[in-house]
């Protein structure tokens, strides 16, 4: 019911929007919490568990039973608060966990077999048989119990991340809030001031207050006016600092485009922000509690703070006719401003025996409401007091059980707040966040009196150990009126008392907790749900534990409270990732040839975060294998080229370089001539090979190190952590120079023609041997070549500057071809390598040592390299471990898998007679065989022997002759040319 | 007789313009890395002052100005851009050529600490991060250098690989603040 006169809202602007299929107006600056009740609808959800008829409870973002999704389709977003939830012109919303409708829901059958589903229901029941539980009884169980769904469909808007510095942070922007900012940036402090809601002002907007003899929100819009004009001021709306972690950084949720339908294109919908502050100021304010009484879930029973909210800010009466029930002063205030606003009290109800009286209402004084009826709404309650049981009737009711400080955010580094007595709450415990200060509401102060003056006491703290001078500021004139407060948590009775609406916790659940000897407040927890879920117990915790610690003997502070975990309130999954999505998820690194391969149909394949081309597919190819055995052949018998650029490329000087790689390699170095290059074999510390490559020697002290593609980073810094951390006495240097150089290799036996195509000097055999490198003049730039070869043929690899390299690839390309030849990709190499028994790290996965794949030699006896000793342990050099061979079929079967396992041909293939495994394998049309290479027990003592490969998933047999690795031209002959 | 012809790393990419800031190429000219070998710093420096008129960087500071700049790239690196390194500078550092390695783009506008918050962990506020301040840091998944290059402008650095991902990363961001108006 909307009371003429009262609230912010802009009742010039009429706000259409849509609840279950329904239209209904609203206005500008409404919640749908706020519109529904302005139209009568008390009804927004089904219970979690019991699907009981449930309203809105409170105001804020604690709301635990007003959850809705809104929107449809792809980007439908479910449990939203009604309560936080704007509206907007186009606005649909639906109501949650109910079917076929929110007024009629079939689940609700549920609440009538209440009996059986009380907490420890899941514990106790449907333990057997137990292969039910995930099939059958689970999904049944999360069927009927729930809360929103997500659509399953891939969501299009845009989520962001952000980072943002300031000296002071604020948290909540109320009466604490407001004035802590206003002293910090008066001082010149780079303040954020941060709340969860769209307008600032906190509770200032949510009572009659005045300060300064001006109203509540006056006085809010005029500081945040002047916060406004400051350039050293970031006001954040609609911003939920949700976590606190270590050295000042918080976590904050913006809600930026929720409250409206304008989506301009490139917005996003929330950003994630991560806020650094050298130090913060908590102004949270604090959570009112209910009271838990019989059936106190009806829709119409709400926080009296809710019901002044409502009225105060949105000019809504929750009821045409009121009741209000409590246990401090709030109720009268309650009262109070109902009856300004012309609305009816019925009854107000104070559980205090000396509460304060009225002239304007009667007051039942130690008096309790002990149940509720209704249905789908509130309409009637009973009270007891010492003289019997009065039924009053009320379509609202407004309770106050008091009020719990908003600690969480300080309880976020495992600090745990205090017990204080005198306003029966726990309040923050100094220093549990470093660098935190709290004030106001969430300090445990509750008049706006003490709120402003913390607020600029916070400040001044914090500017004090920022080396800042606080401005002089006076404490604006409000209310100052004590809190008196006489413990009343759960009013005795039979039937249901609901604590905890969310998860459908009773007082009855958290005594049967007790009871079962879960005594511990997070085994209560678990035991019952109760502070589970997505409003993690803000309206239930304090008043749960206090039932627990009746229940067990002992006291609150003694029984203490659960962990306040981040977020505050719930955060998207979409938020966290943002921006990780599609092209986000990973950087994309293309060569210099990407657009040319791609222009060519190659397929692209990853290779750590590069893109490389499997094959090149001509006119005709409808199959891999066809293309790639033609750039297999065509390697071995015209010329092919590759791009390599991949390939990471060390750049290494200084004095100290050759004996720098003489250590970080198994083999020598600093012996190799200028202009040579030699192939390399880096072990890990703890022997095991690590990487492979060739390096060649460029100057006296000047190396040009080859690393795999993946494992580039990782070599990169290897090489600094043995110089940084092992010989800084050394004097070398490393630089990456991989992206400066695009680099092709040039194989097959026409490579030299077509080098000799495009290089400014011919190549002969005298001058550039196997082996040979130095720098090259392409087409009169300068480059390097490399006489080097991983296919076997005669081969080179070119490099030019990568701003050339778009360009030599098509030239290289261009002339290939006309000499018969043409491009291959990373499929070919593979065959290519295989047939020459040359190993990827498909082969040197982590777990080989150089013994393992055949290069025990490798290791130098003459000089320490990193790894050398942990690889003469004690099981890295003994007979039977698995070594490197090569595997060709013989039986029937002429299929070779990798990852297949080897046994024995006449033994069973079980775990226990396990010889060795595959790691590659490949279709060879040089040999017209299937290729493997794998690691077999003692592989290279057993040349000639048939063993039987059998891998288990795909269900296949094969018989294999090991032979050696080298498949293809052993003697080495075409290398050379 | 066929001719090899250059590409810039963000060639196709750019100018981009989205609201007030632009992102745009830079020509640094050469680049080259510049590592002075063991208790030679002082005569890198003193060389680097003489041939090209800037002081070998600080941590986390540039050296220079437009067109002939030394920016700090690690503990042990600075990567002089712009001229071609003096021949004294090898005699006590490794010199190493790294002009087509990196993407070098200018973003420049109102604004543009908003775009780069949404991408790099670093504060990037002008009290704090003035003209001649550096810092290699992230941005987004990247690995990048950071430098501010004037009041509303800065030069960002990534591999050259990875010029397209950095444009799609600094368009999402510059789109996200522009769409807020």
């Amino acid at each position: 019911m909307r009371i003429a006169g009262k609230g912010l809202v802009d009742r010039s602007q009429t706000v259409p929007f849509v609840f279950d299929g329904v239209r209904y107006e609203g206005f500008e600056g409404d919640t749908l919490a706020s519109a529904l009740l302005a139209n009568g609808i008390k009804l927004m959800g089904r219970s979690f568990k019991y699907h009981r008829p449930r309203g809105v409870l409170t105001a804020g973002s604690e709301e635990p039973n007003a959850l809705v999704t809104v929107g449809a389709g792809a980007a439908q977003e479910p449990n939203v608060r009604a309560t936080m939830q704007e509206i907007y012109p186009g606005l649909e919303a639906r109501s949650q966990n109910r079917w076929p409708s929110l007024g009629f829901d079939m689940m609700a059958v549920n609440d009538l077999a209440a009996p059986f589903l009380g907490a420890g229901f899941y514990y106790k029941t449907f333990m057997w048989p137990k292969s039910f539980w995930e099939k059958l009884y689970e999904p049944i169980i999360r069927r009927a119990a729930g809360l929103g769904a997500l659509s399953g469909e891939d969501n299009a808007d845009k989520y962001e991340s952000a980072y943002a510095f300031c000296d002071v942070l604020v948290i909540g922007a109320g009466p604490a809030g407001l004035m802590a900012a206003l002293t910090a940036a008066r001082a010149g402090a780079d303040v954020i001031l941060a709340d969860e809601n769209a307008r600032m002002g906190g509770r200032l907007l949510a009572e009659t207050y005045e300060v300064d003899g001006k109203p509540g929100p006056v006085w809010a819009d005029e500081v945040l006016a002047e916060l406004h004009s400051m350039g050293n001021v970031r006001l954040m709306t609609r911003t939920t600092v949700a976590g606190a972690y270590d050295q000042g950084t918080f976590a904050a949720l913006e809600r930026v485009l929720h409250h409206t339908d304008h989506r301009p294109r490139g917005a996003p919908l929330e950003t994630y922000w991560r806020i650094v502050a050298k130090r913060s100021v908590l102004a949270a304010g604090a959570l009112e509690r209910p009271i838990a009484f019989r059936d106190n879930d009806r829709p119409g029973i709400m926080t009296a703070g809710a019901v002044r909210a409502y009225l105060n800010r949105w000019g809504v009466s929750p009821g045409r006719n009121v009741t209000i029930f409590g246990n401090t002063d709030d109720i009268h205030r309650t009262a109070r401003d109902l009856l300004e606003a012309g609305v009816h009290v019925a009854a107000v109800i104070d559980s205090r025996h000396d509460a304060p009286g009225s002239d304007d209402y009667e007051v039942l004084r130690g008096a309790q409401v002990c149940s509720s009826a209704g249905r789908k709404g509130l309409e009637s309650i009973t009270v007891r007091r010492a003289s019997g049981e009065d039924r009053i009737h009320t379509d609202c009711l407004a309770m106050t059980g008091g009020w719990n400080p908003s600690v969480h955010l300080t309880c976020h580094m495992n600090g745990r707040p205090t017990w204080r007595r005198e306003i029966e709450a726990f309040v923050p415990t100094p220093g549990a966040v470093p660098g935190m200060v709290t004030a106001g509401a969430c300090n445990g102060s509750f008049s706006t009196a003490a709120c402003l003056e913390e607020g600029i006491t916070a400040a001044e703290s914090v500017l004090g150990d920022l080396g800042m001078t606080a401005p002089k500021i006076t404490v604006p004139q409000a209310e100052d009126t004590p809190y008196e407060i006489a413990p009343l948590w759960a009013v005795p009775g039979k039937g249901r008392a609901w604590l905890d609406f969310q998860n459908d916790v009773t007082v009855k659940d958290v005594k049967q907790a007790a009871t079962e000897n879960f005594r511990s407040v997070e085994h209560m927890k678990r035991y019952t749900t109760q502070g589970m879920a997505t409003d993690q117990g803000k309206n239930s915790n304090v008043a749960a534990l206090a039932i627990l610690a009746d229940a067990t003997g002992r006291g609150i502070p003694e029984t203490g409270t659960t962990t306040f975990r981040p977020p505050y309130s719930p955060i998207a999954i979409a938020a966290l990732g943002a921006g990780a999505e599609g092209k986000g998820f990973k950087p994309q690194r293309f060569t210099t040839s990407h657009k040319a391969s791609v222009a060519r149909q190659a397929p692209m394949v990853e290779a750590g975060l590069w893109y490389r081309p499997s094959y090149f597919p001509k006119e005709g190819e409808s199959n891999w294998r066809q293309s790639c055995d033609r750039e297999v052949n065509m390697v071995r018998q015209t010329v092919g080229v590759c791009d390599v650029s991949t390939l990471g490329k060390i750049d290494i000087q200084g004095p100290d370089a050759g004996a720098f790689l003489d250590f970080v390699y198994t083999n020598m170095f600093s012996t190799l001539k200028v202009g040579r290059t030699r192939y390399g074999l880096m072990l890990r510390e703890d022997g095991h090979v690590m990487d492979d490559g060739t390096t060649a020697r460029l100057g006296e002290t000047h190396y040009l190190m080859t690393t795999t593609t993946a494992a580039a980073g990782d070599v990169m810094k290897h090489l600094e952590f043995v110089h940084q951390g092992l010989r800084p006495d050394w004097d070398v240097s490393f630089t990456s120079v991989t992206e400066h150089w695009a680099q092709f290799a040039v194989a097959g036996p026409k490579s030299r023609e077509l080098l000799n195509g495009i290089l400014d000097m011919p190549l002969d055999d005298d001058s550039w041997p196997f082996m040979a490198c130095g720098p090259v003049s392409v087409l009169g730039v300068q480059g390097r070549l490399f006489r080097i070869s991983f296919s076997g043929e005669h081969a080179y690899e070119v490099a030019v500057p990568a701003r050339y390299g778009a360009s030599l690839f098509d030239i290289l390309t261009k002339r290939a071809e006309a000499l018969g030849g043409g491009l291959y990709g990373m499929e070919a190499l593979n065959v290519l390598r295989i047939e020459k028994g040359f190993i990827t790290h498909a082969e040197i996965h982590g777990r080989t040592t150089a013994y393992d794949i055949g290069m025990g030699r490798m290791v130098s006896q003459k000089k320490d390299s990193i790894g050398k000793t942990m690889s003469q342990r004690a099981g890295l050099e003994e007979p039977g471990r698995e070594r490197l061979v090569g595997l060709k079929p013989v039986g029937e079967s002429k299929q070779l898998l990798a990852g297949a396992h080897l046994y024995k041909e006449e033994a069973e293939p079980v775990r226990s007679n396990d010889q060795g495994y595959l790691t590659s394998v490949c279709y060879s049309p040089t040999l017209g065989s299937m290729l493997g290479l794998g690691f077999l027990a003692d592989g290279p003592e057993r040349y000639g022997e048939v063993v039987k490969l059998v891998d288990h998933l795909r269900g296949v047999t094969t018989l294999c002759e090991v032979v050696n690795p080298v498949f293809f031209d052993p003697e080495g002959g075409r290398v050379r040319g | 007789m066929d001719k090899l012809s250059a590409k810039t790393p963000c060639d196709g990419l750019l100018p981009l313009t989205v609201g007030s800031v632009t992102l745009s190429e830079v020509d640094a000219g050469s680049i080259h890395s510049i590592s002075a070998f063991n208790g030679k710093q002082k005569q890198v420096s003193d060389a680097l002052k003489a041939a090209h008129g800037m002081a070998y960087p600080a941590a986390n500071r540039a050296t220079g100005k437009a067109g002939a700049r030394a920016i700090w790239f690690g503990p042990a690196h600075a990567m002089l851009m712009g001229p071609v390194p003096d021949d004294a500078l090898a005699e006590n550092a490794a010199v190493v050529d790294q002009s087509d390695a990196w993407a070098v783009v200018r973003i420049e506008g109102d604004g543009v600490e908003d775009i780069l918050a949404r991408v790099t962990p670093v504060d990037l506020r002008s009290t704090r991060f003035k003209r001649g301040h550096t810092a290699r840091t992230l941005l987004f998944h990247m690995t990048a250098s950071i430098t501010r290059v004037g009041d509303t402008a800065f030069q960002i650095m990534v591999f050259r690989s990875m010029a397209e991902t950095l444009v799609h990363d600094l368009k999402r961001a510059m789109e996200g603040v522009a769409a807020r108006g």
